[in-house]
């Protein structure tokens, strides 16, 4: 039978009677865990932030029409050349459109999915911006501007005008912002754009669009998608590329398989577009993790040194226990006691710490160019890291006192009260 | 005769550093009631035969009764729980807790067999202190008072759970003769008014010839 309340008792009285190394103790696994905390927030917040810098621009499936040759040449098919071994040169893409074949059907298909948060159509078109005697390469976009707005930040980033101002214009366009700083062209402005075929067409600038990656704000705009199909002299069905969102972006590898199937489209995962950048991503996570598991370590020999002096201090008060009639169990449980005490102190103290500091370095201004959105330093408050933090602080102390506290249970009181 | 404590055929060996034979054939009884005390020259083996009737040394071979039940191989936990509920133990250093104060010192062993309320413990506490003349030390933490003083505590502290037996290694070892007399009369008068068992361990022969048996032993031996 263990009498807890005469456990805990004596482990108080210990730890206020020592109360410098019972606070140097819980010091060290403040720090070990407000600065795991602080600095696991900071890192996956800075992870996310550039992680969505690539991964917004992205949609979760793309599906769109490549240019390729045919996998089957004729030849193959020919019967009489069955066992031959065929030579074909200079082999040419199959003949096909840029658009993708049946594009509204299988919008609409997509739309009805219930595992799609939202699909656009687009159209991509390759043009030049005209300014003055000055061509200028690159992209217009034509896009449903609402429900790209809906479903993609892409108003994050749209850093003068709205997308409203886009859909109610006719003839509008969203500049890129490098386009607009090279033609020195602001909102409200007019640019002229010609097509690769040559005709030109004048558009009202309604609103800048900046991502913060150069290549894109360098050579892209977005115009509605009506507005692009009427410039390239298209049909209402003529879309080259659906941009999908899932609600569960895990589904989009499977998924996209499945529409490449279906449809005979190409349509690549957002996973596959960026295999390079989750590597990026979890190599720097797994060295914020190592060094707060170092810091949490540090943090557990502390404690472990700590109640390890404390032991060879009361030697002779837990003889008298054990004389007296408590067991080694109880004389071990009060020295776990003091030690999850300090943890848990220790613990939640850190907890604070780090969200202290995290608060700190979130208010902290960090404004950049590339990032419109960002004004502060990034901190990912995420309630996971808390309850790592509070588990390992527990678990540390766990183990760093349970091994003196073991030695304490196996202590001879007679050896001890003989003085041998 | 009631026994409180027998012993039969006890041995111990220390095998460290080599082979020795401390306690031989040690067969003894203590009767309910009895003022006993064990003489004999250092290294004649009396403080380690205490610890064995103690409980707290089981490195041994032969029969240990307490109140007519074997207590030899029983578990560790079973011992401590014998320990604090039927042995009284007084040392020869006092060895009281000393971030405690003198009725926490008293209490603690109480608390741990929990048969009572804390209320209850306190005012048994009190009581003790009062029959030792210490009641106004209640509140002192334990490391402010005097060493005779500190004995006294102890005593009260071993006889908190209203011992079967009370044990002493020797605790007038330390005082000054008129520490001594005191701890003497004590323990004469817990033997008289509360018909306490008592069992002392002790080298002063003054204090020997006033129990009521001289358990003198040598060489391991106990002497008739």
């Amino acid at each position: 039978m263990i009498n807890w309340k005469v456990i805990l008792n004596i482990a108080k009285t210990h730890l206020l009677t020592k109360m410098k190394s019972t606070v140097t103790a819980s010091l060290g696994v403040t720090f070990g865990i407000g600065a795991y905390i602080t600095l696991v927030s900071f890192m996956t917040g800075l992870n996310e932030m550039l992680d969505s810098l690539i991964l917004n621009q992205t949609p979760h499936i793309h599906i769109y029409n490549e240019i390729e040759p045919s996998e089957k040449q004729p030849i193959a098919l020919y019967q009489e050349f069955e066992d031959a071994f065929n030579v074909v040169s200079s082999i040419k893409p199959k003949q096909s459109q840029k658009k993708i074949h049946n594009g509204l059907p299988i919008l609409n298909y997509l739309k009805n999915d219930k595992n799609v948060y939202g699909a656009t159509p687009q159209l991509r078109a390759q043009i030049f911006y005209l300014s003055g005697s000055i061509e200028l390469g690159g992209n217009l976009l034509g896009v449903d501007i609402m429900e790209e707005a809906r479903i993609s930040n892409i108003g994050d980033y749209i850093i003068q005008g709205t997308p409203e101002d886009l859909k109610n214009s006719e003839n509008g366009i969203l500049l890129g912002a490098g386009l607009a700083k090279k033609m020195s062209l602001k909102e409200g402005d007019r640019v002229q754009i010609s097509t690769i075929r040559g005709d030109v067409f004048p558009l009202k600038i309604v609103g800048i669009y900046q991502s913060g990656i150069a290549e894109i704000d360098n050579i892209q705009s977005y115009a509605n998608l009506k507005t692009v199909q009427r410039i390239l002299g298209e049909a209402k069905n003529y879309v080259t590329d659906i941009n999908v969102k899932l609600n569960d972006i895990e589904a989009a590898t499977a998924m996209a398989k499945g529409l490449e199937k279906q449809f005979q489209v190409k349509a690549t995962s957002i996973n596959e577009a960026n295999a390079q950048f989750e590597t990026g991503s979890n190599i720097r996570n797994l060295i914020t993790y190592a060094v707060s598991i170092t810091l949490l370590i540090v943090a557990g020999f502390g404690i472990y040194n700590i109640l390890n002096m404390l032991i060879y201090e009361k030697m002779k008060d837990i003889a008298i226990l054990k004389a007296t009639g408590f067991s080694g169990t109880d004389v071990q449980l009060i020295f776990m006691s003091q030690a999850m005490i300090i943890g848990t102190v220790g613990g939640i103290l850190g907890l604070a710490v780090g969200f202290v500091l995290s608060k700190l370095i979130d208010n902290v201004a960090f404004e950049t160019e590339a990032l419109p959105t960002i004004t502060t330093y990034p901190i990912n408050y995420n309630v996971w890291y808390y309850i790592i933090g509070i588990s390992f602080a527990l678990i540390s102390t766990f183990v760093a006192g349970w091994l003196p506290s073991n030695k304490a249970k196996r202590i001879d009181p007679v050896r001890i009260i003989r003085g041998t | 005769m009631n026994l409180v404590l027998e012993t039969k055929n006890i041995n111990k060996h220390f095998l460290k550093p080599k082979d020795f034979h401390v306690l031989k054939d040690i067969s003894f009884g203590v009767e309910a009631g009895e003022f006993v005390s064990i003489m004999g020259k250092s290294g004649s083996g009396k403080s380690t035969l205490l610890y064995i009737l103690s409980t707290m040394d089981t490195d041994y071979t032969g029969e240990l009764f307490l109140n007519n039940t074997l207590i030899t191989g029983q578990k560790h936990q079973e011992l401590s729980r014998i320990r604090n509920k039927h042995i009284g133990f007084v040392f020869q250093f006092h060895y009281l807790l000393s971030e405690f104060s003198v009725l926490e010192n008293v209490m603690l062993p109480a608390k741990k067999l929990a048969e009572k309320s804390v209320a209850e413990i306190e005012h048994d506490a009190m009581e003790k202190l009062i029959m030792l003349d210490i009641e106004k030390l209640a509140h002192q933490r334990a490391s402010r008072i005097s060493g005779g003083e500190k004995q006294r505590v102890a005593i009260a502290r071993a006889l908190i759970n209203n011992p079967s037996i009370l044990m002493g290694d020797e605790p007038t070892g330390n005082l000054d003769s008129h520490n001594s007399e005191n701890v003497f009369s004590i323990f004469k008068r817990l033997k008289e008014e509360e018909g306490l068992s008592l069992l002392i361990v002790t080298h002063d022969e003054d204090f020997a010839k006033r129990t009521d048996r001289i358990i003198q032993m040598e060489d391991g031996r106990v002497l008739d």
